[in-house]
């Protein structure tokens, strides 16, 4: 169905244009672009079980998008896709208009793909300040010596780097704990800091996987707030995982649903809301 | 360092005195701020030239002579030298309490017709669109921190950089516009107007003239021989009289150096980094403060806690008279010495009071074991008391005479004097002008040889010469049984305790006093911790039966200690309840500066109080209650009510009864 081709045909790729979305701005002035990231066919198997089955959409440069479903449809699978930390068996997953070969996770960083987990995954005995600038690995230079004696590139570097570093402490306002070990922190800051690693390695899509779990309303709008905020202010693009359907329905360009490893609608929010085979879901009809 | 006499005849507003601090100081620092990390810092040259860059920018967007300029944002140099840059055009700034909700906002921007409004961010820009969509007065929005202001409509907005940076390439065609403007300043010119809180009615506009803030500056400055080398920490509402005192007129005066925390809660942080000089902060600060270094205390190890308590206990008995200069024997001096090495001075590094030569607390009555704490410690902690119709001062405590129950002797230059009826009265240089657009409330408040009631009841203390506030003058009431009635004196009494935040005393009228009581969250959270109590709501731990026994124990105590009052021991609790949310300003409950507003809480809770009355134990109740964004939910409770035990007054009251 789709072209297997190795050379990469960049954006005029023919399956770039199977979405009914075209480059435009949205009502409220975002860019949406090209196509970002393009799944295609996607068929993933853990041995007899199919957590996702031949499924196929694509996200665009700026836009956010979620991908949601009831409990074990397979969301957490795409995303570990997308990531590269699963190979799929069938399929292909095209970034930036190129086809993406296998790849080691710090391959895919360096792609400019972020990520945050569904359980925190943070550095417990160490500080916000550190964890945060553990997302800048990927883009130091300096020897391990050169870093060891802390001189010459390696001081200007960590200059540089905390710079950057500091301005997602103050976008993310967690100013006042930056120097705090992530391990004394409540839930919902440790979320917010591992959104901020995240961002520090200037990720072309951010992927977030949950962001919302557990979280009270006030805290659910704070986080709504900083994605929005993200994508507006930096331009990044997202991805996002979430239960919350109230909270998908107000961030999101466009929503996949999944269900039992199929893809089951594609489309804008109010598409989603009307229909049927997404009601039936979550109503839970029986499944034949 | 700059012990200035009279101020001549030029240096009559705060533009003035800023060219004055550029030309005499220009190297020394004026204002730092904490930001992205690090401290940056401001000369003031560079003030000078970023507010003068700014009100150019001002007058090339058109602002007005007479015109008000609101500003709605936490303490930041750029909001400071917006409000100067605003004074430099002959505009009038008007700054706001920025947790204030759209509705209140609304008000005060239609009530000063404010037609520029400076905001600090895009949630104070969102609330001024929605406080003017019915009324339209503000015609241009200039915001500072630039972060999700993209997308809105700039055909009336501009950032705060941007109107700068205008400032500075229109200056050819405005510098002398601008010149002439701020020469045109006088003493009776207009410097700043400030919204009073109000416990009562609507906020009114006070207006207050470069004579007002100067002269209370240069009087206040000396009486505490504030110098230029010292160091403030900005983090009081900028709509506060306190802040604008200290953080403009006596900063611009002595030309000390005004420091902004990075945020709303890095402030103890950033207090222990600048360790300022010179330091205000409100009770409540103080009690937070020494309530996490007991919780903290609790977690230390047994040698360090007997540290503590030791040399607690020898600074409790010799600090003060050591800070008043009062003979103290050799062996207690050593050994305070050596306490000051081990404990004291750790102990201030911490809290950031190492370098403190002066700190003052007002607004309320403060504790006088928290009091004695800190002075214990060698920080020389006073009290005054003042309002915003006196641009702060009225009475404060000189060097060596101070004492937790009074508020001190009359200010320089301020003349006092306690009417029959027990209200204070005052005047002064800092007595101000008006109330904008309300002659009837400055006729009332203010007679015609300049003396202006405080609302306040208190007397002279024979002897010292201190004044005594005994409450709010029209507080004090009658009991049925015809004995005095002064909530204030209890509910002081009650909030000593750290359990308890706030407390409510009912009983003008009636035969016996009732009380409402909030809890501390974090130290009655921190007790629950402590003891395995779990909770999942303040309204959970609120209502828990051990934190009423705890609770009611205070509440004894009290009485007990009313009851050796033999004026006011009919003051008793008899009955009292957990209420079971916090008593919020977002609710009207309180003030924006958290003073307590009777008549909305005796209307609000009016079932609870009858219930208090009419014998019952519990009572099922509903309250509305609004979020800090505006939107209102209730919230549903059983809440139970305890009696306290009473005891006999010392005499008289046995005898009436």
């Amino acid at each position: 169905m789709t072209p297997t081709t190795s050379t990469a045909p960049a954006l005029t790729d023919p399956a770039a244009t199977d979405s009914a979305v075209q480059p435009h701005v949205t009502a409220d002035g975002r860019q949406i672009g090209g196509v970002l990231m393009d799944m295609r066919n996607i068929t993933l198997r853990f041995g007899g079980v199919v957590a996702i089955k031949d499924i196929s959409f694509d996200i665009r440069e700026g836009e956010i998008r979620a991908i949601i479903g009831p409990n074990g449809a397979g969301k957490s699978s795409m995303m570990n896709v997308m990531s590269g930390f699963y190979v799929p068996q069938e399929g292909e997953v095209w970034f930036r208009g190129q086809r993406r070969p296998q790849m080691k996770p710090y391959e895919v960083a360096r792609l400019g793909i972020a990520r945050t987990f569904q359980n925190i995954a943070l550095f417990d005995g160490m500080s916000v300040l550190d964890n945060i600038m553990t997302g800048r690995l990927t883009m130091m230079k300096s020897s391990l010596l050169e870093q060891a004696l802390w001189w010459g590139r390696a001081e200007r570097e960590e200059t540089w780097h905390r710079e950057k570093v500091e301005k997602i402490i103050d976008f993310l306002e967690i100013q006042n704990i930056r120097k705090t070990p992530v391990g004394r922190l409540p839930y919902g800051l440790k979320k917010r800091v591992e959104l901020a690693r995240a961002l520090a390695a200037e990720p072309k899509l951010l992927m977030l996987d949950e962001p919302m779990a557990g979280m009270n309303v006030e805290e659910k709008e704070d986080m709504s707030r900083f994605i929005l905020d993200v994508n507006d202010e930096f331009g990044t693009t997202i991805a996002l995982i979430e239960h919350d359907m109230g909270v998908v329905m107000d961030l999101s360009d466009r929503v996949v649903v999944m269900d039992y490893g199929r893809k089951i609608g594609d489309g804008t929010p109010d598409q989603i809301r009307s229909n049927q085979q997404v009601i039936d879901a979550y109503l839970g009809v029986a499944h034949d | 360092m700059t012990a200035l006499a009279e101020p001549q005849v030029d240096l009559r507003s705060i533009p003035a005195l800023l060219a004055r601090n550029a030309a005499r100081m220009g190297g020394r620092p004026a204002y730092r701020e904490k930001e992205f990390g690090i401290w940056q810092s401001w000369t003031w040259a560079q003030t000078l030239e970023e507010t003068r860059a700014l009100a150019i920018g001002f007058l090339a967007l058109g602002l007005n002579r007479g015109d008000h300029v609101a500003l709605i944002g936490r303490n930041r140099p750029a909001h400071y030298w917006a409000m100067v840059a605003a004074q430099m055009c002959g505009a009038v700034p008007v700054p706001l309490y920025q947790d204030a909700a759209a509705a209140e906002m609304s008000y005060v921007l239609t009530h000063s017709g404010a037609r520029f409004v400076v905001c600090g961010d895009q949630e104070q820009v969102d609330k001024v669109i929605e406080a003017e969509e019915d009324d339209h007065t503000v015609q241009q929005i200039i915001y500072t921190d630039k972060r999700g202001m993209r997308k809105y409509d700039h055909a009336r907005m501009n950032w705060l950089a941007d109107v700068q940076a205008e400032g500075r390439a229109a200056r050819q065609r405005y510098e002398a516009e601008l010149d002439a403007r701020i020469a045109e300043l006088t003493y009776d010119s207009t410097c700043v107007m400030l919204y009073t809180s109000g416990t009562t009615g609507k906020p009114k506009g006070v207006v207050l003239s470069n004579r007002n803030i100067i002269e209370t500056a240069r009087n206040s400055s000396s009486f505490d021989g504030l110098r230029a080398d010292d160091d403030v920490l900005a983090y009081l509402p900028m709509a506060w009289v306190g802040d604008f005192i200290f953080s403009v007129g006596q900063a611009t005066w002595t030309g000390f150096c005004v420091n902004c925390p990075e945020g709303p809660h890095t402030m103890m942080t950033d207090l222990r980094e600048i360790g300022p000089t010179y330091f205000f902060a409100p009770p409540r600060v103080f009690e937070g403060q020494l309530t996490n270094v007991m919780i903290r205390m609790e977690d230390a190890g047994r040698f360090k806690k007997w540290l503590f308590d030791h040399y607690m206990r020898l600074a409790r008995r010799i600090g003060p008279a050591l800070l008043d200069g009062k003979p103290v024997g050799l062996v207690d001096r050593l050994r305070y010495g050596l306490g000051n090495l081990l404990v004291y001075g750790p102990l201030k590094n911490t809290l950031g009071y190492s370098r403190i030569r002066v700190g003052y607390t007002a607004g309320e009555a403060i504790g006088p074991e928290i009091f004695d704490f800190y002075r214990s410690l060698g920080i020389n902690l006073k009290q005054l008391y003042g309002q915003t119709e006196a641009s702060v001062f009225i009475t404060q405590q000189p060097d060596g005479q101070v004492r937790s129950d009074t508020v001190g002797v009359p200010s320089p230059g301020v003349e006092v004097r306690i009417a029959e009826n027990g209200e204070v009265y005052y005047r002064g240089p800092g007595t101000f002008v008006e109330y904008f657009k309300n002659a009837d409330s400055t006729r009332s408040t203010k007679d015609d040889q300049g003396w202006v009631a405080t609302g306040d009841a208190g007397f002279f203390e024979p002897g010292s010469g201190h004044l005594r506030i005994i409450d709010r003058a029209k507080d004090v009431g009658k009991m049925a049984d015809g004995s005095l009635f002064a909530p204030k004196y209890v509910e002081n009494k009650l909030k000593f305790f750290p359990n308890i935040l706030e407390a409510v005393v009912f009983g003008a009228g009636r035969d016996h006093c009732t009380a409402f009581i909030n809890i501390d969250l974090t130290a009655v959270g921190n007790w629950a911790e402590r003891n395995n109590i779990a909770y999942s709501s303040y309204q959970e731990l609120a209502g828990h039966p051990q934190v009423y026994a705890t609770i009611r124990k205070h509440v004894e105590e009290v009485n007990a200690s009313v009851a050796q009052d033999p004026m006011l021991s009919g003051c008793q609790i008899h009955r009292f309840l957990i209420l079971h949310k916090e008593l919020d300003a977002d609710d009207g409950e309180m003030t924006r500066t958290r003073k307590v507003k009777r008549g909305v809480i005796s209307e609000k809770f009016a079932d609870l109080i009858a219930a208090m009355y009419d014998g019952r134990d519990s009572i099922r109740t509903e309250t509305e209650v609004t979020y800090e964004d505006g939107r209102k939910g209730v919230l549903k409770a059983t809440v139970r009510i305890e009696d306290a035990r009473t005891f006999p007054a010392v005499h008289h009251k046995m005898a009436a009864e």
